[in-house]
């Protein structure tokens, strides 16, 4: 590990200006620091610099807002999962991050650092691994050990995208705020936060260097609107996802208005199902409509080597949280979490 | 101790009772507490030496022995206090880092350790020329090199020791290693292939250690197979044609990795006269031993100290690799050097349980008699031996006949090392599951043909407690019962162990004026309580409560203490503190009896009064006798004296019942509750004994379920060496733990205890899910890790049944 600079800033501002001083590689952010501290013991990143955010106050806590919620990155997964709005009216979104990682690390583990954690393909982790994400030319997961990546859309490299906490944000049509000292403000969408590796495999994300996550905007939920998370993991505690579900039911009656259905775990980037939406959306919901809808969600899928296993996985999730998203079934006791 | 063998006459099992002649000189006939209480329990008669201490009644009739007083260390563990080795800091300490190698076989042709030599603060670079563990050429010529040979990723090369961690890291990578690479298999299915790259050149063999481990040696070696080391009992052919009913399947378990919560890590000070090692390990005298003849030391010029360790499970014993290279580096900068292993390293190179691919073959008559057990089994221990897992089949059951082939197959991977209970959870996954899978051909219930099968008397109670269990009386004998997509099951799997003895067990009692007592052995806690046994010992001694005792282990200044392997330390160990404490007493009544106006044989000390035996005097406090002791201090010290009854020879085990439920539809298996009885001679402390069980059912639980070292077949490195993605059981993962211990009194030694570190449940808790698997779905699970992948496949073979 070589010696870094430890910048400790406790404004936006004066952590803003750290990053444009001198934006090059070698100046990185840490909050919670659990993903960076990881990549930095295995040699992944050796940064001159590190920014520390973590003490800026004005970047966490939660606000509700005429248009919905307005969350500060710095705002920890067991702040949101505790937190009574959040469970009662945006339940996706309370569901996946309470049930990420451990609780010791959703009370380290900030909202902003989960959305922009690098991905976990042990291949991409490994020092010892020069794949296609770190600039060379070769994917070791295609032809190697591939149980737990991408069933889908996974074009040149199928890690699969790591946070949970941005398949609840994609159901709820969330945005981003990124900010540069430069630039200014500007907003994304959750989907276009993230880079497709075909389109940059060097790129996990959208934010420059120079920019700063500075908030996460929820629109407030249609009336009627239902919704649920669940995740599937080989162990209970501390695993990641092999098969999770975000299901967002806007209800009128008993039928289902309009549904929408996000996986993290099927593709390198958080992802909707169109056909599983479509399998719901102007039908009650039933067991039989919940599973034509796991069922549409796997159209398309082209399993690797190791993981067919998954795709018999998903669809059983997509069921099962739709009918919990719907009240028609509890919270599955043998989910991950 | 994977290839223990039982002797074969039922008679030394069902335990016949000693010669009753007349006991030769020194020796005296005493009669002892036999069986289980509430089922068996009645005298026998032993000669032991009238040295001996009285024989201890059973526990019930005891103060502070078989009681469960709280953990003597209990504060320093909790509040840190507690030294473990990561915590030793020495004035001027170096920190050590080893240089791994990065590819999984190959020559090393130069290292250039120039560049890390000069980064300032570095004080010492070592080039290790003499690689520990692993199995090692016959013919050493075959392979000519300055150099260890490569056998896999993550073998240590070299060593910088700087003035701090970060600095020892960075000069770490600037050596540079030069290799010549040669080709490699690290997939044990590819490595058996004729055509496969040989790890070694020719013939090799590998020791055991302490704790068992270590293959077979020179049996035949064809290719990376090294074996097949045979047993036979009796004529398997015609025991197969005796057979009404034969089961064969075929069984596989993967390649475990120890993961003690404490890696491995030693403090070395190198002085001119001494040697001091700080070590975590399973063995204080193992770890001296090795050190003294590696580096031709007298062992009066080499001290161990363990004073706290944090887990072992059979990896820890002798300096190993990190212990000769930070005592090297030690003597070679004049400064004490600390070296503890990342947890990448850990995974690596320090040790695993071997993978298995076994077949089996059992051969029964209608009426449940066995008439053949054959099984043959290969096993990848890494560039190590000790893949064997023939234990249970060769030991659970009475069988006509007998034939096991065990092989172990070379693969350039880490060597394996002795892990709880050797080869006996992957023997007992494929036993267990053929046992039940028979019981239901011949159309009997499980425990009821192994009633029919086994013969050891402690099991048939718990067979017995397990029958009368609530849990085992709510299991649908019909498989596949529920028609739901969740499916609940129950099933069980017995374990065996063995006594093993150390007799290098010695203990020293000292009672001082103040009325205080201590105990001193170089004995180690590899966690599972000894302090507080060894106190309870000295409490029932003296009357004294065991918090008060002055209890000093874990240094080899005290008298020789056993290794912990094989689930020795208790057994061993127990008898020579009470000895001792026993002949420290009567040293003691022989110093007070003058004050006392009588003789020390007028004298008795008893629940912590001194009375005299003819009403001389009325009885005093222990602690006010002493204060009229004639010195400042008496002691004793006693070493293990051998089994009362050595012919005898007894097994511990334990019947584990699972509760679990399959979701057939995610593949997810959720073991709700073990019901687990077993027994382990007198359990001296046994809410300490339930501990280590609830471990074993634990780390069984995870060896089933999740726990499973990946490497990369085209490029050979493991791809988990991380606590993220080797997956250990979490909180939510661990199942209720119900543990019912059976007081088993066997008349061995002053204390009776026995082990139980092995036979604590790892054995049972993959077989016992796997049988409750089956109870669940009707399909036999015969692959471990039994994840959602494995479990799917398993079902999608399945027969096709109307579920509503």
């Amino acid at each position: 590990m070589n010696p870094f600079v430890f910048a400790d800033c406790t404004t936006e501002s004066g952590a803003l200006a750290q990053l444009s001083q001198n934006a090059k590689d070698g100046i990185v952010v840490k909050a919670g620091g659990v993903d960076l501290l990881d990549r930095m013991k295995e040699g992944l990143e050796s940064p001159t610099k590190l920014v520390n955010i973590r003490n800026i106050s004005s970047l966490r806590g939660i606000r509700e807002t005429p248009e919905g919620l307005h969350i500060g990155p710095l705002t920890t997964l067991a702040e949101i999962s505790e937190h009574p709005l959040i469970q009662s009216q945006y339940t996706i979104f309370s569901d996946a991050c309470g049930n990420a990682a451990t609780p010791h690390i959703r009370n380290m583990a900030t909202l902003g650092g989960n959305l922009l954690q690098e991905n976990r393909c042990w291949y991409f982790r490994s020092k010892d691994y020069q794949c296609l994400r770190k600039g060379k030319e070769i994917c070791f997961a295609f032809g190697g050990l591939n149980q737990y990546h991408s069933i889908m859309d996974y074009g040149s490299c199928p890690a699969v995208a790591p946070s949970s906490a941005a398949v609840g944000l994609l159901g709820l049509n969330a945005t981003v705020e990124l900010t540069s000292a430069k630039r200014g403000k500007r907003v994304v969408g959750i989907k276009e936060l993230y880079v497709l590796p075909e389109a940059n495999p060097t790129k996990f994300n959208v934010v420059e260097p120079d920019e700063l996550l500075t908030a996460v905007m929820i629109p407030k939920p249609a009336a009627g609107t239902r919704s649920a998370y669940q995740k599937y993991g080989e162990k209970q505690s501390f695993d990641w996802a092999i098969a999770d579900a975000g299901v967002v039911l806007e209800m009128d009656g008993n039928t289902c208005r309009r549904a929408v259905v996000t996986m993290g775990a099927a593709s390198p980037v958080v992802r909707r199902s169109p056909q599983a939406e479509a399998a719901l959306a102007g039908k009650p919901i039933t067991e039989e409509t919940a599973r034509a809808a796991g069922k549409a969600s796997m159209e398309g899928a082209q399993p690797l080597s190791m993981n067919a296993y998954k795709v018999q996985m998903f669809p059983v999730a997509i069921y099962r949280t739709v009918l919990l998203a719907a009240g028609q079934m509890g919270r599955d006791p043998r989910a991950a979490g | 101790m994977a290839t223990t063998k039982l002797p074969s006459s039922a008679d030394a099992l069902l335990g016949a009772a000693a010669d009753a002649a007349k006991p030769p000189a020194g020796m005296e006939t005493v009669t002892m507490p036999y069986g289980v209480p509430g089922y068996t329990l009645h005298d026998v008669q032993r000669q032991v030496p009238t040295t001996e201490p009285p024989v201890l009644p059973v526990n019930a009739d005891l103060e502070y022995i078989g009681k469960s007083p709280k953990r003597w260390d209990a504060h320093a563990k909790v509040s840190g206090s507690g030294r473990y080795t990561a915590d030793i800091q020495l004035p001027g300490m170096l920190y050590a880092k080893f240089v791994s190698s990065n590819v999984p076989h190959a020559k090393v042709v130069s290292i250039d350790t120039s560049a890390a030599e000069k980064v300032p603060g570095v004080k010492g670079v070592f080039v290790i020329e003499n690689l520990l563990g692993g199995a090692r050429l016959l013919n050493p010529s075959l392979e000519v090199s300055k150099y260890p040979i490569v056998r896999y990723a993550g073998q240590p090369i070299a060593a910088v020791a700087a003035t701090q961690p970060h600095i020892a890291e960075e000069a770490a990578l600037l050596v540079k290693v030069q290799y010549d690479a040669k080709p490699f298999v690290v997939d044990m299915e590819m490595a058996r292939q004729s055509d496969a790259p040989p790890v070694f050149p020719g013939p090799a063999n590998q020791g055991g250690s302490a704790g068992g481990g270590g293959g077979a040696r020179n049996v035949p070696q064809t290719g990376n197979i090294h074996g097949p080391a045979v047993h036979k009992r009796g004529d398997v052919e015609q025991g197969f044609k005796d057979a009404d009913f034969i089961v064969e399947s075929k069984y596989t378990t993967q390649v475990q990795v120890h993961n003690a919560l404490e890696t491995h890590g030693v403090v070395a000070d190198w002085k001119p006269d001494l040697l001091t090692v700080w070590a975590s390990t399973q063995g204080t005298a193992s770890v001296r031993e090795e050190l003294a003849s590696f580096f031709k030391l007298p062992k009066s010029q080499v001290r161990v100290i363990t004073e706290f360790m944090g887990g072992g499970f059979g990896a820890k014993f002798g300096p190993g690799n990190p212990g000769v290279v930070a005592a090297a580096l030690s003597k070679q900068t004049g400064a004490p050097v600390r070296l503890m292993l990342d947890r990448k390293e850990e995974q690596l190179s320090v040790g695993n349980r071997p993978s298995s691919d076994q077949t089996l073959k059992i051969g029964a008559k209608k009426d449940g008699t066995l008439t053949a057990i054959q099984l043959i089994s290969f096993g990848t221990a890494g560039c190590g031996t000790g893949a064997g897992c023939a234990g249970p089949a060769t030991n659970l059951y009475q069988s006509a006949s007998l034939h096991t082939e065990e092989n172990d197959v070379f693969i350039n991977a880490g060597p394996a090392a002795a892990f709880r209970a050797p080869g006996h959870p992957q023997g007992a996954f494929a036993l267990e599951q053929t046992i039940d899978e028979l019981a239901e051909k011949l159309n009997m219930q499980p425990l009821e043909f192994r009633d029919k099968i086994d013969t050891n008397p402690v099991r048939r109670v718990e067979r017995q407690i397990v029958r009368e269990s609530a849990l085992w009386k709510s299991r649908n004998p019909v498989p596949n019962a529920d028609r739901g997509p969740i499916k609940r099951g129950v099933g069980l799997s017995q374990s065996v162990w063995y006594r093993h003895i150390v007799m290098d067990s010695a203990a020293e009692v000292r009672v001082h004026r103040d009325g205080s007592v201590e105990v001193l052995s170089a004995v180690q806690d590899i966690g599972t309580g000894i302090k507080t046994v060894m106190a309870q010992i000295l409490a029932e001694q003296f009357g004294v409560p065991p918090q008060q005792v002055s209890v000093k282990i874990g240094d080899t200044n005290y008298p020789v203490g056993p290794n912990s392997g094989g689930s020795v330390t208790t057994a061993s160990l127990t008898p020579a503190v009470r000895d001792a404490a026993w002949q420290a007493a009567q040293k003691f009544l022989v110093s007070v009896a003058p004050a006392l106006g009588t003789t020390p044989d007028d004298l008795v000390l008893t629940k912590g009064e001194v009375h005299s035996k003819s009403g001389h005097m009325q009885p005093i406090s222990f602690r006010r006798a002493a204060a009229k002791m004639d010195t400042s201090e008496v002691s004793a010290q006693a070493r293990r004296i051998p089994d009362y009854d050595p012919k005898h020879y007894d097994t511990y085990g334990g019947v584990d019942v699972a509760e679990i439920e399959v979701d057939t539809e995610m593949g997810i298996i959720h073991v709700k509750q073990f019901f687990a009885v077993h027994d382990c001679g007198r359990p001296m402390n046994p809410s300490q004994v339930i501990n280590q069980i609830n471990g074993g059912l634990i780390q069984g639980t995870s060896f089933a379920l999740y726990e499973n070292r990946l490497i990369d077949p085209t490029y050979g490195l493991m791809v988990n060496a991380n606590l993220d993605l080797y997956k250990i059981a979490g909180a939510r993962d661990i199942p209720k733990l119900h543990v019912q211990l059976v007081e088993s009194y066997i008349a061995q030694s002053s204390t009776d205890a026995s082990g139980i570190g092995e036979a604590a449940g790892i054995i049972s808790a993959a077989a016992a899910i796997g049988n409750a698997f089956y109870n669940a779905t009707g399909v036999r699970i015969r692959s471990t890790p039994m994840t959602p992948s494995v479990v799917l496949e398993t079902l999608s073979k399945a027969p096709q049944r109307s579920n509503a």
